[in-house]
């Protein structure tokens, strides 16, 4: 084998020294970023799609948005891997700001939490609704489909997201309105039963799922749009103040945007984009996929 | 830091405690691979023999797509036996999908290229002047496939546990056709996706540190009978 000559090696290190030293450059002269994690439900239904540029138009900043379930967008904005978080589980929300996380907007009554949009939750199944839940209370049609899974789990099933999302949030606090204790009855003997799958999936994955077991779960409207098309499943409760979703904004303490996360939140409590939010969807699915803010609603 | 230092003792904590919804995910992954390995195997090392020791067209080109399909995207393999399994699909009326049953199918498919690969280079290694000697004395054919098998043996358990060890890491598959369901189909990779997702990351990277474990114990065993 030929020896490399001194001569070669100074040249390689001299050509990776100014590539690291480039790159670095390249890095730090890109336009500002604002890193978000929002909950999948905001970007299942491509309501990012619609908002990212033109928030990055009218801010001049590149929006770097990653989709995660609201435990670990809130987990993200902890550590300042993201500089804002859209979310939608008001205990988690609760948690993150008392763990002193999170920075109080300006102009919102000195709230951290601003919530900017709404819709419903909805108990979605097979149309032959096995357990007979269409029409009832949300309280009401899960003691039903715990009642009838317990008796035959084959033909009647639940698939739960399981994933600390928004949404499994949701679903826990309907069991425990419902009367059950939500570990030992529905987690222990419900999954034991055989009729309670814990899916630890995205909500586009949990229907695609509750889909092939001919199951029943727990939605948020906007995404069950959106992927209704290749559902055979339909909605059967989509009333009672519990079901409730609303969506909020919170600025994270960690993160290394301070300024840009504050545009983020006054764009989305902006006239027109409120009514862009209103106006979202329904072209194409016939009706809102998510309601602009209402004071009066969102609490 | 701190994170990786806790998720370093709760590994621990949980293997020492033997915390039953771990030693459940545990033992179900290493079920559902060690099924798909073995029955990859069962398939491949014949097939791999068969195919080192005939001479045929195109073998060339065999052997090549056999090795391209050694990266063959996990979830793509995934995607696959979804679209077969799911009720819209061909087999839909089975209504195996999101059970162990279609994961075991799925990693089968997944490390059938490597093995098959794997167990040809190995024989390849066998000096052809054994295979001379046998068939002089008389050797019938399938006397000198299992006598090259016997001599290319350490490699040929390479092989296998390469197998393994792609379909116990793999997680692409295993979360689309299996769908992380606790208790039926979590298996440690979807279990650490999920905790991961939920912000649980102590837990995540302790169920991390106990593949790697499992992964470390079955390759002492193994390595043990080789010397055999």
């Amino acid at each position: 084998m030929k020896k490399i000559s001194m001569k070669t090696t100074v040249i390689a290190v001299a050509v990776i020294a100014v590539a690291i030293i480039v790159s670095v450059i390249v890095a730090t002269s890109a336009p500002a970023v604002l890193r978000v994690a929002t909950t999948t439900s905001l970007y299942d239904t491509e309501l990012w799609d619609a908002l990212e540029p033109i928030f990055e138009q009218r801010y001049d900043v590149a929006l770097q948005i990653t989709a995660k379930g609201t435990g670990m967008a809130l987990e993200l904005g902890k550590n300042g891997d993201v500089d804002v978080v859209t979310v939608h589980d008001p205990l988690q929300e609760a948690a993150f700001i008392a763990g002193g996380y999170a920075v109080e907007a300006e102009g919102y009554n000195g709230t951290a939490r601003v919530p900017w949009a709404y819709n419903y939750f909805i108990v979605i199944g097979p149309e032959t609704d096995s357990a007979g839940i269409s029409g009832l209370t949300p309280e009401e049609a899960f003691q039903k489909i715990q009642q009838e899974g317990e008796a035959d789990p084959e033909t009647v099933k639940f698939v739960s997201r399981g994933d600390n999302s928004g949404t499994h949030g949701k679903e826990k606090a309907v069991w425990t309105a419902a009367g059950y204790n939500y570990t030992t009855d529905i987690q222990g003997t419900g999954a034991t039963a055989g009729w309670y799958l814990e899916a630890g999936s995205s909500m586009g994955a949990t229907l695609v799922m509750a889909n092939e077991k001919i199951a029943y779960t727990l939605t948020d409207k906007g995404t069950f749009l959106a992927y209704q098309g290749d559902l055979d499943l339909v909605t059967l409760v989509d009333t009672g103040d519990i079901m409730l979703n609303v969506y909020t904004v919170i600025i994270c303490k960690n993160g290394s945007n301070p300024e840009m996360a504050q545009n983020l939140v006054t764009f989305l409590r902006a006239p027109e984009i409120q009514a862009l939010i209103a106006g979202f969807g329904v072209p194409q699915y016939g009706e809102p996929l998510f309601y602009p803010y209402d004071p009066e609603i969102c609490q | 830091m701190t994170e990786i230092w806790h998720g370093l003792t709760k590994a621990i904590e949980l293997i020492i405690s033997l915390d039953p919804e771990v030693m459940e995910i545990a033992g179900r992954s290493l079920r559902i691979s060690a099924t798909s390995c073995l029955l990859a195997s069962l398939i491949c090392l014949p097939l791999g023999s068969l195919i080192h020791s005939h001479h045929f067209r195109g073998k060339r080109a065999l052997i090549n797509i056999i090795q391209t399909l050694f990266s063959v995207p996990t979830v793509v393999i995934g995607l696959f036996v979804f679209v077969l399994f799911s009720r819209a699909g061909p087999l839909g009326e089975l209504g195996i999908l999101f059970t162990p049953t279609t994961m075991v199918i799925g990693q089968m498919i997944l490390i059938t290229p490597l093995l098959l690969g794997l167990t040809i280079s190995a024989l390849s290694g066998v000096s052809k002047e054994i295979v001379d000697t046998a068939t002089s004395l008389g050797a019938s054919g399938f006397q000198t496939i299992l006598l090259v098998l016997r001599e290319a043996r350490y490699a040929v358990l390479a092989a296998v546990i390469m197998g393994f060890g792609r379909a116990i890491s793999e997680v692409g598959c295993a979360l689309m056709v299996g769908g992380n369901i606790r208790g039926a189909t979590r298996i440690i990779t979807t279990a650490i996706s999920l905790e991961a997702s939920k912000g649980e990351l102590e837990l995540a990277i302790a169920l991390g540190i106990i593949l790697l474990f499992l992964a470390l114990i079955i390759n002492i065993v193994l390595n043990r009978l080789q010397q055999r």
